[in-house]
Parts: structure tokens; sequence; C-alpha cells
């Protein structure tokens, strides 16, 4: 079994190799013209608002840049280099030519101040993916505003305490109710929109407690917030009851799109009885991560509340797009402009190659793959998967490592570090909170045959070592550019150093310090 | 045929892995979902295209756009039309940076983490700021987050802001502001100068306000000077002040860490990033190294340390416990996904140009604000800035002695391939007939020659 070798430069930070001769890029010279202007301006300037002291910023010419960074990002791991399985993450592969259209600059050289009349044909491609998203939700109305998917929830957030104000029940319903198994920034975005949270356990099968469902709900219920499938990978069954108690209750269904990898084409979030829907581009539609963004976090409604979306949408009078801020209750904005752009262009790219077919074969494969390496992995000696047995997983499943810690020590943690020394990524761990040493685990349909199998391979590879040489996995990574890193003193008071300056500043006081 | 990005679209591997999960059809692992609730139709949505069609389609559609390329513009007012140096795009494409997810694990992440802490390190040289965060999606969202920041560290529920601020950054404040049970006031500011009326600050600021904003420079150019009042005022009253700030101008203006900021918003865009119609940009974040700050500051926040041998220096995330994959809903933010490839942007941007290059940036922006200026101030009837303080970048640009509306000179301007300032008679009746224009390194004296004698020509006719 080849391992892998990451790139270790022992490559010293920016201002470490900085030297006062050198320049990375030179502006043009102003002319006579602009010198006395300059002149002018600067007599104009109120002395105490000049900037006094030089920007303590490097001095690297242009070939330090480059080499600097290219080292960089070879201690950087990608979809692009090697299998990404971070669960509710859907690391699919992202396609060369959505970002080269996006590079292009028709897109990069307009300003979103320009007149509608010069940028038709951005908005053309914002209105039809808008009613694309819509089909493929079964929602009527999109906004392609909120920049990522956390802030699509808030948006969605923020519509459910609009709505219910309008009805005049604002101040009665301040609760949203979240399943024990919901991703972090559902209560998260739930309690920034004003709400007090509401968390129902998962029964036996990892679905919402239905008893404990009807139990929570009462008039203060604002809305549920739901992902499904859900983050155990597995669809929750009695969704329409779900639906039906919480509208019941007076209250609106929230989707959030993390896991729709799995389903496109085969089941629609507004036939399952959500009102609001939010999609992450940057998981199920292919567009690159970026090593945490930007993102982009569309928000669909169904017809009942669409008058509260953010302006401006995006709409088409029969001859012309154009920007409509004429939404009666509109939540206002949840950012400027509207949306991440060069992301939308990147998935209408997307969902144009893969057509209506492609993104329904993309989910089936995803599934496929993953209740293959659900199959295989939970064959392994100290791994098990928890919660519905004989019910088949969807895009992702979650493997616990309970026995192999009992019965070796090793932590789901140390097989996630030890997967990076066989150059695979780590799974999302210990997650959800219900699953003890989780290993959430997401292939995605971009996984060939051969890497799923070389995948449970290693995996058969790890609870060897477990079993026969642990401190081989307890002290793993040793492949990667550094070996295990000190999460805990990076956080600590006394030693936590978040700045060059704070570091050099560290140095001078002689306090202790790390790096 | 299989699909270029599915491997195992492919009849005989399908089949292979559903007799190993024993299975025979696909839709077995469907058979979950209710019947009544499944699609029984195909989506409606476009064929599959194959790569060749996809881009010409999506090219055809483009074609409809002008671009800034094509036409000659002054349009600024949050998103700004800056040159982003080749280097940029090069080391931005790298598949290794590009395809990767929040560095969670931090030994096959060093480079993403330190190319970030680098990010914050070099935005703090910037501001004069101890601590800034790696990215939020933009200005307005910072400011956002700043105002709910301010009020957790205080525990006091008023933010005042000044009145001449982009309605849609107002917009974006107002919304994260409401539910949190914020209220927010308007300082006066002065219409001859547009300087903060202290005395109105004074009567505006209590012992209920968590924190006085304002931007230098202000949304219509001008710069704020009496920000060490300002700030005296808002501490002596135990509050916090907020400063937004379009980094471009920092290589001449004093930066907010000397006059007494405590928290440090703005847009990030100008640093090596394209305007993509307003697409991803970059929240700036920063505050003061204090804890009762730094604790409750929303974003990811990398930090430098160890290995736990001891052998080498690393990075990973700092603080994660202030977040909401740990904090849920008690989290400082809900913020997940953030804008770390701007980041990285502007922090290869902010390498290649140094203290030297920085300085320079501002300065030839300065000179062609002034060039400007004093340009169309020549020009019968036009009155420009309306304010009369210094300005930067941008500046209001009056046709109230022209007997010309703003929507009729931008129109005549656009038939002669030129982009107007952006109309502010909507946003600030107050001003008449009045937009905001806007210059940056990229606009050369030939352009602006080229508006001067077209302006003159529909003004004159």
């Amino acid at each position: 079994m080849g391992e892998f070798r990451q790139a270790r430069w022992v490559e010293p930070l920016v201002f470490e190799i900085s030297r006062e001769s050198k320049r990375g890029h030179r502006f043009p010279r102003m002319n006579g013209l602009l010198k006395a202007a300059l002149r002018e301006a600067l007599k104009d300037m109120p002395e105490n608002l000049r900037r006094e002291k030089r920007i303590d910023l490097p001095c690297l010419s242009e070939v330090d840049v480059v080499r600097h960074f290219t080292r960089l990002s070879q201690m950087s791991f990608g979809v692009d280099t090697g299998l990404y399985p971070l669960g509710s993450c859907t690391m699919k592969y992202n396609p060369k030519v959505n970002d080269a259209v996006a590079s292009s600059d028709s897109i990069r050289y307009i300003h979103p101040y320009q007149p509608e009349e010069t940028v038709q044909g951005i908005l053309e491609i914002m209105y039809t993916l808008s009613s694309w998203f819509a089909e493929i939700t079964g929602m009527s109305k999109f906004s392609l505003q909120p920049s990522a998917g956390a802030q699509g929830e808030l948006t969605g957030a923020l519509i459910i305490r609009a709505y219910h104000k309008r009805n005049g029940e604002g101040d009665v319903r301040d609760e949203i109710i979240v399943p024990d198994s919901a991703h972090g920034t559902n209560p998260a975005s739930a309690a920034m929109a004003g709400f007090k949270v509401i968390v129902v356990p998962s029964d036996m099968n990892g679905c919402v407690d239905i008893e404990a469902l009807k139990e929570a709900v009462s008039s203060r219920t604002a809305g549920l917030m739901l992902t499904n499938p859900n983050t155990l990978g597995i669809f929750e069954e009695r969704i329409l009851e779900i639906s039906e108690i919480i509208h019941d209750a007076g209250g609106l269904l929230y989707y959030d799109g993390a896991n729709i990898n799995a389903i496109l084409g085969k089941v629609r979030p507004g036939d399952m009885g959500f009102d609001i829907v939010h999609l992450n581009l940057h998981k199920t539609f292919s567009t690159p991560h970026g090593g945490g963004g930007p993102g982009s976090g569309p928000v669909g409604v169904k017809e009942h509340l669409k008058d509260f979306l953010p302006v401006p949408l995006v709409d088409f009078d029969g001859e012309r797009y154009y920007l409509n801020y004429d939404v009666p209750y509109s939540i206002g904005r949840v950012r400027a402009f509207y949306g991440c752009v060069d992301v939308l262009l990147k998935a209408f790219m997307y969902i144009l190659i893969m057509g209506a077919e492609g993104l329904e074969k993309a989910s089936e494969i995803s599934v496929l793959n993953a209740n293959f390496l659900a199959r295989k992995l939970s064959e392994i000696r100290g791994f098990s998967l928890p919660y519905g047995k004989d019910k088949p997983r969807k895009h992702e499943f979650v493997l616990s490592c309970s026995d192999l810690k009992h019965e070796t020590g090793v932590t789901a943690r140390n097989v996630s570090k030890r997967l990076l020394d066989y150059g695979i990524h780590a799974p999302t761990i210990y997650f959800p909170l219900i699953v003890k040493e989780a290993l959430m685990i997401e292939p995605t349909e971009s996984e060939s045959i051969e890497s799923l199998k070389e995948f449970v391979n290693v995996f058969a590879e790890i609870s060897n070592e477990a079993y026969m040489k642990p401190e081989l996995v307890l002290d793993a990574p040793h492949n990667t550019s550094v070996s295990l890193v000190d999460e805990a003193a990076a956080s600590h008071p006394k030693t936590m150093c978040l700045s060059w300056r704070m570091y050099k500043s560290k140095l001078l006081s002689g306090e202790r310090v790390k790096g | 045929m299989p699909h270029p990005y599915i491997p195992n679209d492919h009849e005989e591997t399908i089949r292979e892995i559903m007799k190993s999960i024993g299975i025979k059809d696909v839709e077995e692992l469907y058979s979950d979902v209710p019947y009544k609730i499944r699609l029984k139709r195909r989506m409606k949505l476009p064929d599959p295209h194959s790569e060749m069609e996809a881009k010409r389609e999506i090219e055809r559609m483009l074609r409809r756009n002008s671009t800034v390329k094509e036409l000659i513009s002054f349009l600024g007012a949050g998103v700004w039309n800056h040159y982003v140096p080749a280097v940029i795009d090069e080391i931005v494409s790298r598949g290794e940076f590009l395809t990767s997810y929040t560095p969670y694990q931090a030994e096959i992440s060093q480079g993403m983490l330190q190319a970030l802490f680098e990010y914050q390190s070099m935005i703090c040289e910037l501001l004069e700021m101890d601590v800034a965060n790696c990215s939020m999606y933009d200005w307005s969202s910072s400011l956002g987050e700043a105002a709910r920041m301010a009020v957790r560290v205080t525990g006091r529920r008023e933010i005042i802001i000044p009145h001449y601020i982009s309605p849609e950054r107002l917009a974006v404040l107002k919304a994260y502001s409401e539910p949190a049970g914020i209220r927010i006031l308007e300082v006066k500011q002065k219409i001859s100068d547009g300087q903060i009326d202290l005395e109105d600050l004074k009567c505006k600021v209590s012992d209920k306000t968590a924190a006085v904003y304002v931007e230098n420079p202000s949304y219509l150019g001008f710069i704020i000077e009496d920000v060490k009042d300002i700030s005296e005022i808002i501490h002596d009253a135990d509050g916090l002040f907020i400063v937004g700030v379009d980094p471009s101008s920092l290589g001449v203006l004093k930066p907010p860490g000397d006059y007494g900021a405590d928290i440090v918003v703005g847009e990030g865009q100008p640093l090596g990033n394209y305007m993509s119609m307003g697409g991803s940009l970059l929240g700036i974040f920063a505050c003061r190294s204090e804890s009762r700050l730094i604790r409750q500051m929303p974003g990811r926040i990398v930090g430098m340390t160890r290995t736990k041998d001891g052998r080498s220096r690393a990075f990973c995330l700092a603080l994660q416990t202030r977040e909401q994959h740990i904090r849920r809903h008690r989290a400082t933010s809900n913020i997940c996904t953030n804008a770390s490839m701007t980041a990285l942007r502007a922090a290869v941007y902010m390498a290649l140009l140094g203290p030297e290059g920085f300085k320079e940036l501002s300065e030839i922006i300065l000179s062609k604000t002034y060039y400007m200026i004093k340009r169309l101030s020549r020009i019968d009837g036009v009155k420009t800035p309306i304010f009369k303080s210094a300005h930067f970048k941008e500046f209001t640009v009056n046709y109230d002695q022209t007997s010309r509306s703003v929507d009729y000179v931008n129109r005549e301007l656009l038939k002669n391939g030129i982009l107007g300032g952006k109309p502010l008679n909507s946003e600030f009746p107050e001003l008449g007939e009045t937009s905001l224009f806007c210059v940056t390194e990229l606009t050369s004296l030939e352009e602006m020659d080229r508006l001067l004698s077209v302006l003159e020509d529909v003004l004159g006719g």
C-alpha cells in the first residue's frame, strides 16, 4: 500500500523573509499633473489624519511571493489532491471549466451598479438559475443573495420571524425546534434571528422522535429546522407526519439543504412539506470551497412566503431582466449587492453540463458509494454502524469506533489523523453528537470504485495497526507537513498568538510563546 | 457513456457495487422515501451539455453584458475597479488551496492555515489592530456582526451610526440587529462639510450606547476629521468605537487603530479581488487585544502554535469554542463558510505591494481624486464635491445648477460609453441631483478627459 508524503517546507512567515531592498509590484509613475494634484491633496488632508508610520508590511520580490505561496499550497490538501470524505460537506470534484468561465472578463469586470441594460446576460443567468433551483427543490421563488449556507439559514429564520410578525404573532412564536443531530449552524442561526432553540431527541433509528416532537410543539412554535436525509445519512421517513405536526401547530418548516446531494430528482423538499429551503452551492453544485469560502447559500420559499424574501430579486418582465425591489414584507438584506455572482455562475455551468439526468445520476452514485463504504467499513474490526441497522444510508453515514477505543485506546481522532498518513482527508469527527466516537463519511459520486476499495483497505490496515501496534495510530500523523499540532496551546490565553504583532509583542515581553 | 465527473457511472461498476451491498436496483436505496412524495417525473432542467456546448452557451449569454473594459466607469460605492496583479490569479488557482475545505485538520492544511495567519497579520499591520479574524462575507455583514458583538461585550443595546452610510450596508445592519433588540440611532452630519456633529453625538451617547460607528473615508468619500474626539466621547461613556474602512486608503490615511478603534470592519475587495458584479467579497473584521473583545469575536481565527513534540512551528484554528459547531445556539455567530479565498487573494496582494507599494497605491488614487475634482469643478454649474472636506477615491458631483437631472446625465454619458457616478437622489434627497463618482489607480487621464469633454457637451447642450 503506497504511503503518502506531504511536502515539508520549512517556510518562514512573509515577515521573516522580508528584505528592505525588495519590491513585489510597481504601479505606473505619476506624471507632473498627478504629482501636482497629490501635493495639493496632501495639503488638504488634515495633519492628524495622515498616516505617519510606514505600514509594517513585508518587502518581497515577485519571485519571493510566488515561491512562498506555491510552497504553502503544497502543504495544503484539496479534492484535487485526493479523497476527501468529509461528511456533510459534500467535497465533490469541482469542474475546471466552471472556474474558467467565472474567471472571464465578461463577469469579473462588471460593476454591480451598472444600468440593467448593460448586464442583461448575467441577469438572465441569475434568473434562469433561480428558476432551476425552484424546480430542483419544489419551491416557488429563490433569492440568490445569501453568501453561504449559514447565511441562508439566517435569512430563512428571519423570514420565519417576519412571517409570524406579519400575522400578529411575532411576540408569541419565539421558539425554533431543531433535532439533536442537527448541524451546529441550525441552532446558531435560529438564535441569531432571536429565537429560543428547543432541541428534540432522536429515536432508536436516529430519526426525529415523533412523540418528543409532539410534546415540543406549542403555540410558541415558530418553526422547525431539519435536514433530510439527516446527518446520520438516514431519510426521515415520517417527514409528512413531522410536517403536519409543525404546520398544525402554526409553525413553518425549514429545510437545511446541506444534505440534498443524496436526493436530486428523487424527492423534493417542497413535496415533503418544507416552506423554506437553502442550498449550498459549494456542496451540491460543485463550486470549490476555497479553504473555507466564498460559498453561496440561495434561499427558496413557497408561494406564501415570497413577499418576505431579501431584496432585490432578479425578475423578468417578458422583455428584460431586472432587479426587483418591490417585495412588500422583505426582511431587507443580508449582504451587499446580489450574492456571490461568480459562484452562481459556476453552479449554472454545473447544472447545464449535468442536466436533470446527470444530477439524478450524481445522487444515485453518491448514495451507492456511501452504502458500499458503510457496508465494507462496518465489517472491519473495531468499527460499527449505529442507528437504523437495516436502513439504507443516503449520501453519508456515521461510523462509530467505540469498540476500537474500548479495546485499543485508539479514538476517532486518532483514526482520522492516521488516515492523513495515507493521503486521505479525515472524515468529519465527533459529529453528530448522538454517536460516540463518530466518523461521518461522505465519499460523494466523484470517487471511483478503485478509490473506494483503497479507502476500505486503508481502514482495515488502520484497524490492524490499532490492535497490533497502537502507538503508530496514537502518534499519527507521521507523513503530513507537521506532526500532531498543539491545538490547546493555540487557544490558551498564555500561549495564544493570533497575529505577527501579537507574536512580536509576546516575544518582547518575555512571555511564553508558541511558534 | 459514463459522465466525466462520475467515475462509477458505468453499468458493470454499478452492478458490482449493488451486488456487494445486496441490492438489485438502485431504487432500493430510496425505498424509505414515501411513494407519495417521490418525484415521479424527471426534473424540468436543460438536457445534459458537453463541456464545449455549455461553454459556448454561457459565453453567448455573457456577451449580452458590457463590462468596464468596454465602458469607462466611474462607479464605486462599495465595490471598486482595482488592478489585480497576475500573481494572485495564479496562486489562487492552485487546486490544493482552491478545492480544500475549512482547515479543520491542521496537520494536512498547514499551508492554507499559514496563508490565513499571514492575511490576519498583514490586515492587523494595515489597520494597526492586534487581532483579525480570517474573513467575513463582506463589509456589511462584518458591520452587522460588529454591532452584535458590541452589544454582547457591553450589555447595552444602542448603536449610533452616521447619517451618510450606504443604504445597503444599513439594510444589512438592520437585518442583523433587529432580532437582537438593537436600537440604531443616527448622528447628524453637517451639510457643509459632512463632519460628524459632535454636539449631537454627545447628546445621543449615553449609558445605553454599546458603540459608535463611523466610516473613514465615509460612504460619500469625504474624510471624517474628528475621529479622536469621537473616540473620546464614546470611550468616556464606556462604549466601543467601531470604524469602517476602505483598505486602499490606508497608505495615506491614519489607520483606525491609531485613533482608538476597538473594532474595525471594512471591505477587502480592493485587495486583489475582482468586482464580479458585487460577487465574492471579503469582510474585514479586527479588534484590539483585549480578552473581552477577542472572546466575543465572530468567525474563524487562525493561531500560531507548535507541534505537540515541540519540534516545529505550526498553525491551527484557534478559539473554536466560540463557534457554532461547538457552542451551537450560544455561539458568537452562526458563520461557518466564510471568504477564505478572497482573504488569500488579499494576503498575496499585501505581500506583493509591501509598505511602499501600498503607499503608492493610496497616493495615486488620492492624486486622481483631486485631479478629477479640480477638472470637474471647472464645468459650469457642476458642484463637486458638495462637502468641503478632504476626499479619497470617491466624491459627490451635483448638477442642481445645470437644470439637468442625474438620470439624464447618466443616460447621455452611457450613450457615449461612460458609466457616470452612482445616483444619490433617492438615497439622500437633501443632496439634490447628485451622484457619487469614483476613481482608482485604473482610471486613466485619457478616460477622465473623455468624461470631461462628454459632460461639457451634455450639460452645455
